[in-house]
């Protein structure tokens, strides 16, 4: 029972710091909308900055005081990130505010290891509180009590915070209509920046808090953003007292969900959230948004099918692609088909974002299933290879099927979230499931049948299907399903008005997409000869997202020129820095911020723009674009 | 027009929120080709009725019977395939397609083609497309993109969408809200002569007077959740209850030559 009853205790600690960058999450959306993505980079700058602060500090002041200041000096940071980066995407669509912040976190992440070095640090304990007490022969750390305090006394506080200040009042005024409180002539800039700073003040002081409980390390950021994500889930983004009770829900349930099902541990936290979001798509304490702030699109530009000319221009791209073996030697031939295999995956996702408005997070875990489908295929089952490359998607498949059947009932960020938490899931399962999966050893010795195993083969192997698959979404995009599905991205209600079933549409995309993600990952595990969990991480999902907004989120073909750009570039940059996070980090955050339409979004921006100028009216302008 | 079927009848009505009774036991009727306005101050229950009967809203009790089918609680995608057009106070159309395929989806949908994914939709219908927009006046901006167009137009727009399926009754929710006087006018009398012509039960809310008492056969009026007179447009105008309800009497006929006289 004592063991029982100590385990609770712990779960109760590990909420401390849980709640505290949840709650930060939740007040920087509430005001900004912005979801947070660099939340997790800056609670590990917290921790970072605080070790330095305290072992260069000694005592207790020392202690307490780096720990504080170590979260004032991160606040600062997160001021200048907010004056420097963030004003300038408050009215960009959501995607690209997630897409940004995440560029911040790969460049902290690189920045972080070039200060402090890769290796996992040891903090001190908290002076005062080093010892444990002592409950019916368990013991209990008293830093752990300490930090079961201090989750209420914090939440105490922001309550006074947000009900006795004028700025809390603000604040709220501000979460429940933004425009209105600028017509009061409240500084909205300032507002924000102030409400920026706090969440980030939390976040950070949420990370120094962990140094006397945890090693701090490098990749601490990416394990509590899904924590937090699934907590503010859970707890409905927006509601401080909501991520309070989410966080000892999670807490706890990961306390004693490793002594209940050892096995299943990690993903009962997303089986919970998954169960939530059905039952109350807005979490526990969160309200149901009021008509969700349209962001406009960059362009309005519709979309036209391929003119016979470029159909030409495409065909003939594709054999001068067919003779790379002519002249590339077999290193070049297999980055072709790496790059091959990811135009595929990118424009798997296209389909989902940019036909369907819907941005998966976690898009990854269908080319991951798929590639797993391959590998199990061929080593359990032994089944030839073009047996495997058959069915093997099917994984992706059905995967897709059954968390797209989940998905879809949501929009925007909450689907954004959900797609990430159910790849971490899938993700968990690949790494958990040892007997079958192989966990972090992967399945290896996928090879290819000799009739491809040469470079070249499997080179023109993965060029033809990457061109059959381009080729049918995109006739998919123009054939009815199509226009279905941007109709329901488009408006809705009126898609809804017009009889149009905008979940199944929606679904039916979803499992589209995942098939063709799946095809991508099949022939990934052939190409490299065996699969590991990365292979449905966090970092392959961003990839996709970045290689589909390089190339253009609004635009048909934008998927395969990202593509083929991002990898390439992807590629040359791991061969030529250590920091390749940095570099790729500063690029996602340059799009972003100066070229959000993307290469093809660019290109067909001044091509508009010369036609415009030759011709006078805009009603001319737009015949001549339909009689191409 | 007494001969004509009955479209859509509404019989008790009733929807309340908590404490507050939006709708209380509303009953009454609409025929084919007739045009039946949904008047009544701010507050008295319009919107409710009108979201119950597209079904954006589930009512408490009552029943509605549209066009043979009990649709109280159905989905509006639902009643579209019985029939119903609609066309929203705020417009909803598909910003980033051409104003011809904005109709090419609804005929999509209405041939049950959605599921199609092989044929090309740009050719889709297009004779119907163009024959709908034709009807409207928007023939000329079939290719243009349907952001770029002014607020009257995409209110026209939504007008051929709505008639996309063939629909026996169109619901309009404030057409002519935001449009300039004269546009007002000849979007009404345009409604009004296609109404006529295929025979089409009309239901529109409207806070505008003019366009009210100058097109509509039949006028409704609510009142806090209750229909407080029903009749012919003389009717209602002279009605006591409506006059007092609005702003206390004498506001109809007089202001309209009030308006009228300062315009």
């Amino acid at each position: 029972m004592a063991f029982y009853v100590v385990q609770f205790l712990t779960g109760l600690a590990s909420a401390a710091s849980l709640f505290l960058v949840a709650s930060g999450l939740s007040i920087i959306f509430g005001v900004t909308r912005i979801v947070n993505f660099a939340h997790g980079a800056f609670y590990m700058l917290g921790a970072y900055v605080a070790f330095t602060l305290t072992e260069r500090f000694s005592g207790a002041l020392g202690f307490w005081g780096g720990m504080v200041v170590a979260a004032l000096v991160v606040a600062a940071v997160g001021v200048l990130v907010e004056m420097v980066l963030l004003r300038r995407i408050y009215h960009s669509p959501e995607l690209f505010q997630l897409l940004a912040t995440f560029g911040l976190t790969l460049m902290v992440e690189d920045l972080v290891v070039l200060i402090w070095g890769p290796n996992d640090l040891l903090g001190r304990r908290a002076p005062g509180l080093k010892g444990a007490v002592d409950f019916f022969g368990q013991n209990i750390p008293s830093y752990d009590l300490f930090l079961i305090v201090l989750g209420p006394v914090v939440l105490g506080i922001l309550w006074l915070l947000f009900q006795r200040t004028r700025w809390g009042i603000l604040v709220r005024a501000a979460t429940q209509d933004r425009d209105m409180v600028a017509a009061l002539g409240v500084n909205q800039k300032w507002l924000f920046t102030s409400v920026f700073a706090v969440g980030v003040f939390l976040a950070a002081l949420g990370g120094a808090l962990q140094i006397p409980r945890d090693a701090v390390n490098h990749a601490m950021d990416l394990r509590i953003i899904v924590d937090v994500f699934v907590v503010v889930v859970i707890g409905g983004l927006g509601s401080i007292i909501g991520a309070f009770v989410a966080a000892v829900l999670v807490s706890e349930l990961n306390a004693f969900g490793i002594l209940i099902f050892p096995k299943i541990s990690i993903i009962l936290v997303f089986l919970v959230m998954a169960a939530v979001l059905i039952v109350r798509p807005w979490g526990l304490f969160g309200k149901q948004e009021a008509a969700a702030r349209r962001t406009p699109g960059l362009t309005v530009n519709p979309w036209r099918p391929l003119t016979s000319g470029e159909r030409l221009a495409a065909m003939v791209a594709l054999i001068v692609a067919a003779a790379l073996p002519l002249v590339g030697g077999n290193y070049a031939l297999t980055v072709g088909s790496e790059v091959a295999i990811f135009v595929i995956f990118a424009a798997s996702l296209h389909f989902l974002m940019s036909v369907g408005g819907l941005a998966s997070f976690g898009h990854a875990a269908y080319f991951g299933l798929g590639a797993y489908g391959v590998a199990l295929l061929a080593k359990m089952a032994g089944l030839p290879m073009i047996v495997c490359l058959l069915l093997g998607p099917l994984l992706g498949c059905v995967g897709a099927a059954v968390f797209g059947f989940f998905a879809v009932q949501l929009s925007g960020v909450y689907f954004a979230m959900l797609t990430l938490a159910f790849a971490q899931i899938v993700w968990s399962i690949a790494f958990q499931w040892v007997a079958v999966t192989g966990g972090d050893n992967g399945i290896l010795g996928v090879w290819p049948e000799k009739w491809v195993s040469s470079a070249s083969h499997f080179y023109w192997l993965s060029l033809g299907v990457a061109a059959l698959v381009v080729a049918a979404l995109r006739v998919m995009v123009f054939s009815p399903f199509g226009f279905a599905l941007r109709a329901t991205r488009d408006s809705p209600l009126r898609s809804e008005a017009i009889g149009i079933n905008g979940k199944r549409i929606q679904w039916t995309a979803f499992v589209i997409a995942g098939t063709a993600a799946g095809i991508a990952g099949a022939l990934f595990a052939y190409l490299k000869g065996s699969v590991f969990p990365d292979n449905l991480g966090i970092s392959l999902s961003v990839d996709a997202l970045v290689m589909v907004l390089l190339g253009g989120v609004e635009t048909v073909s934008g998927a395969v020129v990202g593509a083929i750009v991002y990898k390439a570039l992807n590629i040359w940059l791991v061969s030529q820095t250590d920091l390749s996070k940095l570099v790729l980090g500063g690029f996602i955050v340059l799009i972003v911020v100066a070229f959000p339409k993307g290469i093809v979004g660019v290109l067909e921006t001044i091509r508009n723009r010369r036609r415009s100028a030759s011709s006078k009216s805009a009603l001319v302008t737009s015949r001549i674009e339909t009689a191409e | 027009m007494s001969v004509a079927p009955i479209l859509l009848s509404v019989e008790g009505l009733t929807k309340s929120y908590g404490g507050v009774h939006a709708v209380r036991g509303v009953s009454f009727e609409l025929r084919a080709g007739e045009i039946l306005a949904l008047i009544g101050p701010n507050g008295a229950g319009k919107s409710t009725c009108f979201d119950m009967l597209n079904g954006q809203n589930v009512p408490d009790s009552g029943r509605i019977n549209l066009l043979g089918e009990d649709t109280a609680g159905k989905k509006p995608r639902a009643i579209w395939r019985l029939g119903v057009g609609r066309t929203f106070q705020i417009t909803a159309t598909f910003p980033t397609m051409t104003v011809r395929e904005n109709i090419q989806v609804a005929l999509v949908s209405y041939g049950r083609q959605l599921f199609n994914l092989w044929r090309s939709t740009p050719g889709f219908a297009k004779a119907e497309a163009g024959r709908l927009l034709d009807l409207v006046g928007m023939g000329a901006y079939a290719e243009r993109p349907c952001g770029e167009l002014a607020y009257g137009d995409l209110k026209r727009l939504e007008l051929a969408v709505a008639l996309a399926n063939q629909p026996k009754l169109l619901l309009m929710d404030e057409p002519t809200a935001g449009m300039a006087p004269r546009e007002r006018i000849e979007l009404m009398r345009l409604t009004a002569r296609i109404a006529k012509e295929q025979s089409i039960g009309v239901l529109f809310t409207e806070h505008d007077m003019d366009v009210v008492f100058e097109h509509a056969d039949r006028i409704i009026v609510l009142n806090r959740g209750l229909l407080i007179a029903e009749g012919l447009p003389e009717q209602v105008r002279n009605d006591p209850q409506v006059r007092a309800v609005y702003l206390g009497g004498g506001l109809m006929y007089d202001a309209r030559h009030h308006e009228g006289a300062a315009t």
